[in-house]
């Protein structure tokens, strides 16, 4: 995992591997300047030597300001390591996700896909920070003050044998217990989160049906598990720091007793004393950051892990070796297709789907609630791969084109569709970036959107907030298919485009469609059955498999399902 | 120009004063606890002080003396001063943990508390609030303001009172031992607070331009994440990328030169404290040559520099994090600043029982009957009247905006169990009309009445609760599908859950779900079509059985074989009711009591489906121009 972790480092590796080099000269700066200063005290304060002292003094100074520059740049190629990974794990994970096809990210909830590009990528940025800035840093001058220790008194050094592993066994049972539990507070994390997100997006249902009150109760039971579950994780952590104190005070006490008794028999100096202390206490410290490292390891590990999980997923549909670049017409053909979303052929979805559909026909859809009219269109731009049988495209099946063609080939207004934050304009150019303001227009017009949008103050660039508040869901719609249109498919598919649409705008975009899109073969979901009366032919769709097939007079003679809808709807405008 | 994309604008806590007032009336509801922790954290630094002093003790007074002639009795005396060093240190360690565990308990309660005031006020704000927020810079208050509200809480502070403490208190101890010495570190220390000053104002500075970046490539991740099937479709991906990468490339650039600073802190701040140690050392050597000072103070006062310059350079270090925080609550405090929606109205609904004399008793069990509860300020007195649906409208002019008025003097009149539809173009302002019967926006007084009563008087809970509306997005909640619907009553009987579902012809998908009833809906209910959801939303408007419906697109995409399945369902929902009804689909609207066509804001047409055809207006143009048009 950290390996896959790692090869995001790209570019910066050189700081990345600058940066634990540069601390090692800090780390061995000060492991040098306490031996200075020891030197300082036994040799020129015990003996008075004032020329010793400002030269020691000297020395300190010059190797504090080695330690100084060693120090900011290692901080400096620090923060480009760190930043620069970060900015390549994100542009890496932004990427991955634009290969995933719709079963993909139906997998990863999109909300879980924004925490796991923004909170999981800084919690790892961070901990790598921290690592390489540490990683040599604290060890070397562990073992070099260790080192150092020894020198100055080994059989007094036997304190860290028996403290070292003590410390290490608590650090050890601590993380390892705690690592868990911070799994769950991010799980809980996640949960408030959520409970926030769906009362930010359905404020209107709870203030419709008064359960503001409700709402509160549920979200305070939520953040009270967040909380007991940070008190439970953190409770753990908490122990480290007097854990340690103990530990480093036991030290400490043990050294001042036996080292006591060893200046006092005379075979040590009251100097080496002190500096034995302060390198005890800094090989304590030392493995006192290190443990901070490994903690922050492990609370990141989750993150780390969610990072994976994106990275490791396969994208779902894959693009043969040679693919074909050019779609031919618009022609449709299902050679019996099934199709499952759990790919389980035992749960199937569509059922032994046949049809041909000639190019620049223009096709309805309809079928009841659930009967998978949106799962067969949605094959055709193969947003999914089929599970069985063969779909194709301009005479070539659709897992031979490259995704690209295909898709710029089939253009789709989906039922859940978003607008961007930026202007009409911005929003429209998606079909096309280099249309031309008469084509955009043109587009408008077809979509019957043109009137409205001059309506506004700034016309085409007025500009659309996030998730495109400003306009009603009927003018949204309108937008979505002009945005379609401006890419000039050869198929293009309003899955339900236009629910809410008025009757007499439909029938306008309908009439501008078969007017300007003669030769674009067209497929209509709808729930009206004006919407697809005048369509060359009529799949009616009836749980997972084709009802009938044919033109709207042959539908109206033969088909129960379609007559049904028919005089239900009718009904009443004949009168 | 597109604003921010959602994230945090870039700010300095404009009023750092105020924001730490707010956070410590917060912590002043554990004023018996901090006052454990500040009693701990000072034994604790005090202890670290005071062991440090025994260390002198035992150099100078034990060590040194027994070097030249041994002695029992300062042996006696060393051991002693180990065992109180021992028992100081233990006691130090004791109060370290102590600290740390109230402090814990401290700042996840107020953590708690903070959030629980947050949601629960962002719940009562007015719906025009939410328009003119992103989700997105609302949510960041969720999880960046208040995590670093929690690294403030849970680190900063123990750390702001431990470091001030032992700094005070090394202070003293200094002063004691050298007053030559102190004012040499104090010197020093000037300088350290320039260096301190110049880092911590530039990277301020820089920090904020990065969460600035942070805020902008958030904001984008978020929309396109949201947006990632019409990325899709469009074949959008590498345009995506190659914004995000701009973007992406920012934020790179400023959180480098942030951390770079922040990073070099550290080392100076160290390294500062070396040259300190070492002139100290240099001037104590002189002073103790010259006799004026003992070698184990200098040795003591040695490791006290030491002492004192790691809590200064570790605030040093947290005056990011610090300032962060800050500008965290303040967006935090910001948002449980905001104004309520205001709920001045005192009518009341109420369960009613309909007395022998035509008169209303107010009691506490369903009835059936509901009744608006009308206290009279003037005299003390109650009026009861039942709540039938009658909706008035009187010459209504409303904007969202001041700029664009959406609807132009509208005037209705619905009797109580009519069924009123509203016909007419896209944004001709038939959802304005709803969501000013509910009160999600608010009209100038008397403009629409309600039973009679100005609904500006009435009771906006109350107003709602004697409604039932779906909506033409439909949102539906994290829980089971039983849940969901049990959301229009929370006290429903499966029973009577089961009942709306059937009524709203969802009870057969239901069955045919894996796990019928129970099975969970994630993600607003993305593992449900279009119109399942809104068979759902139906249900859950159903059982909460109002006087008044209000039903907007609520079967737009609900095929109309099912539509005409659920119409007895939706026919014995509306009957009794006063229904206002959404719809461009005829056979939805074609049996209303009242058919109003509204363009650009104003009532255009009205009456019942046979006149208006008769009339042959826009109706007529709407919904049988489709034949002359085919």
């Amino acid at each position: 995992m950290v390996k896959k972790l790692v090869s995001c480092i790209g570019e910066y590796r050189k700081y990345a591997i600058a940066t634990p080099i540069i601390m090692l000269g800090e780390a061995i700066m000060e492991i040098l300047i306490p031996l200075i200063m020891a030197n300082m005290i036994d040799y020129g304060i015990q003996n008075k030597d004032i020329d010793y002292t400002i030269r020691m003094g000297v020395l300190m100074i010059l190797c504090t300001l080695l330690s100084l520059a060693c120090g900011a740049g290692g901080g400096v190629c620090a923060a480009h390591a760190a930043m620069g990974f970060a900015k390549n794990l994100r542009a890496k994970l932004f990427r991955k996700v634009q290969t995933f096809s719709f079963a993909n990210i139906d997998k990863f909830s999109t909300a879980s896909l924004v925490t796991r590009l923004t909170t999981d990528v800084t919690n790892t940025q961070n901990a790598f920070q921290m690592a390489i800035r540490m990683a040599v840093r604290a060890p070397a001058m562990m073992i070099g003050a260790a080192v150092m220790a020894i020198r100055i008194n080994p059989s007094l050094s036997t304190v860290f044998i028996v403290v070292i592993p003590i410390l290490a066994v608590c650090l050890f049972l601590i993380m390892s217990n705690a690592h868990p539990r911070f799994g769950i507070m991010m799980e809980k994390y996640d949960a408030l989160n959520t409970s926030v997100q769906e009362n930010l997006t359905g404020i209107r249902v709870v203030k419709a049906f008064v359960r503001e009150d409700y709402e509160n109760r549920k979200f305070n039971d939520s953040a009270d598990q967040v909380r007991k579950a940070q008190l439970r994780a953190e409770k753990l952590i908490i122990l480290n720091s007097p854990v340690m104190q103990l530990c480093m005070y036991g030290c400490i006490l043990a050294v001042l007793w036996f080292g006591g008794n060893m200046v006092i028999n005379g075979t040590f100096q009251v100097g080496k004393l002190s500096s034995f202390i302060s390198y005890v206490m800094q090989t304590l410290t030392s493995l006192m950051m290190l443990s901070m490292v490994i903690m922050m390891f492990t609370v990141s590990m989750a993150s780390m892990r969610r990072i994976c999980e994106v990275l490791d997923e396969e994208p779902d549909i894959k693009e043969v070796s040679k693919p074909v670049t050019e779609v031919k017409d618009g022609s449709i053909e299902f050679k019996d297709v099934s199709f499952s979303y759990s790919k389980d052929p035992n749960n199937l979805t569509l059922q032994h789907i046949n049809l041909s559909i000639a190019s620049g026909e223009t096709i309805g859809i309809i079928g009841g609630t659930g009967s998978a009219k949106s799962t067969l269109v949605q094959l055709i731009p193969r947003l999914y791969d089929i599970t069985g049988g063969q779909l194709l495209v301009g005479g070539v099946d659709v897992r031979e084109y490259e995704e690209d063609t295909l898709r710029n080939a089939v253009s789709m207004v989906l039922q859940k569709n978003v607008l961007f934050s930026g202007t009409i304009r911005d929003n429209l150019k998606w079909g096309d970036e280099n249309a031309t303001d008469e084509e955009i227009i043109e587009a408008c017009k077809a979509a019957d959107a043109y009137e409205f949008i001059m309506s506004f103050p700034y016309g085409l660039d007025t500009d659309l907030g996030q998730g495109g508040v400003n306009v009603s869901g009927g003018q949204k719609q309108r937008l979505c298919i002009a945005r379609a249109l401006l890419k000039k498919p050869k198929i293009i598919i309003l899955d339900d485009s236009t629910s809410a649409v008025d009757t007499a705008t439909d029938a306008r975009i309908r009439a501008a469609f078969r007017e300007k899109l003669s030769d674009t073969t067209t497929l209509i979901i709808a729930q009206r059955i004006t919407s697809v009366q005048d369509a060359d032919k009529v799949i009616v769709l009836n749980d997972g498999q084709i009802d009938d097939f044919g033109t709207p007079a042959e539908l109206m003679e033969r088909n129960q399902i379609y007559r049904e809808v028919y005089q239900q709807q009718q009904k009443g405008a004949r009168e | 120009m597109p604003g921010p994309r959602g994230g945090r604008p870039m700010e300095k806590p404009k009023n750092v004063g105020a924001v730490i007032r707010r956070i410590v009336k917060y912590l002043a509801e554990y004023k018996l606890y901090l006052l454990v922790v500040t009693v701990a954290i000072i034994f604790s630094a005090l202890a670290s002080v005071i062991g440090t002093s025994y260390m002198k003790t035992i150099i100078d007074d034990y060590l040194e003396p027994m070097v030249l002639d041994y002695s029992d009795e300062l042996m006696g005396g060393f051991i002693v001063t180990l065992l109180k060093m021992g028992s100081v240190y233990f006691i130090g360690a004791l109060c370290t943990y102590i600290s740390a565990r109230m402090m814990l308990h401290v700042s996840t309660r107020t953590l708690y508390n903070i959030r629980v005031d947050m949601f629960n006020h962002m719940e009562a704000l007015p719906i025009r609030f939410f328009d003119t927020h992103t989700h997105g810079e609302l949510m960041s208050r969720y999880t960046n303001d208040i995590d670093t509200l929690r690294e403030l809480l849970s680190n900063s502070m123990t750390m702001l009172i431990s470091s001030s403490v032992t700094v005070i208190s090394v202070l003293v101890m200094m002063l004691i031992y050298s007053w030559q010495l102190t004012l040499l570190l104090i010197l020093l220390f000037a300088a350290m607070l320039v260096v301190i000053r110049f880092f911590g104002g530039r990277s301020g500075r820089l920090f904020r331009e990065q969460q600035a970046a942070l805020g902008t490539v958030n904001g984008y991740i978020e929309e396109m994440m949201d947006g990632v099937r019409v990325v899709k479709v469009f074949c959008h991906e590498d345009k995506a990328v190659e914004e995000f990468e701009k973007l992406n490339d920012k934020l790179c650039s400023a959180a480098t030169q942030a951390n770079t600073y922040a990073n070099s802190m550290m080392p100076i701040m160290a390294n500062l404290t070396n040259i300190h140690y070492a002139l100290t050392a240099v001037v104590g050597a002189i002073l103790a040559i010259k006799n004026i000072l003992s070698l184990g103070t200098v040795v003591a006062f040695l490791q006290y520099v030491r002492n004192f310059s790691m809590p200064v350079s570790q605030i040093s270090q947290q005056v990011n994090s610090i300032l962060n925080a800050l500008a965290g609550a303040e967006r935090v405090f910001n948002l449980i600043d905001e104004k309520p929606e205001v709920n001045d109205g005192y009518v009341t609904i109420v369960n009613a029982r309909k007395q022998p004399d035509g008169t209303l008793t107010e009691c506490k069990e369903h009835t059936g009957v509901w009744a608006w509860k009308h206290p009279h300020k003037a005299d003390g007195t109650v009026t009861y009247t039942e709540v039938l649906g009658k909706v008035e409208f009187d010459n209504v002019v409303f904007g969202y905006v001041p700029e664009k008025t959406v609807l132009n003097g509208i005037s209705l009149y619905a009797k109580p169990g009519q069924k009123i539809a509203f016909v007419g173009s896209t944004g001709a302002g038939k959802t304005t009309i709803t969501n000013l019967i509910n009160r999600f926006y608010d009209v100038p007084d008397g403009k629409i009445r309600y039973d009679g009563i100005n609904i500006n008087k009435i009771d906006k809970k109350a107003l709602r609760r004697s409604q039932s509306i779906v909506l033409q997005d439909t949102h539906l909640f994290t829980g089971t599908v039983a849940d969901n619907i049990r959301y229009g009553k929370l006290d429903a009987t499966d029973e009577e859950i089961h009942r709306a579902a059937k009524l709203a012809n969802a009870d057969f998908f239901i069955t045919h779900l894996p796990h019928g009833y129970d099975t969970m809906l994630t993600s607003d209910g993305a593992n449900l079509s279009q119109g399942q959801r809104q068979l759902i939303a139906i249900a859950r408007a159903a059982v909460a059985d109002p006087p008044v419906l209000i039903l907007d697109e609520a079967t737009s995409s609900i095929d109309t074989r099912t539509e005409s399945l659920i119409e007895k369902g939706m026919d014995s929902l509306m009957e009794g009711r006063t229904t206002f009804v959404i719809a461009h689909r005829l056979s939805t609207v074609r049996n209303a009591d009242a058919i109003m066509v509204l363009e650009n804001g104003r009532i255009i047409e009205r009456g019942n489906h046979e006149t208006l055809i008769a009339q042959k207006g826009k109706y007529y143009q709407l919904y049988t121009g489709m034949f002359e048009l085919s």
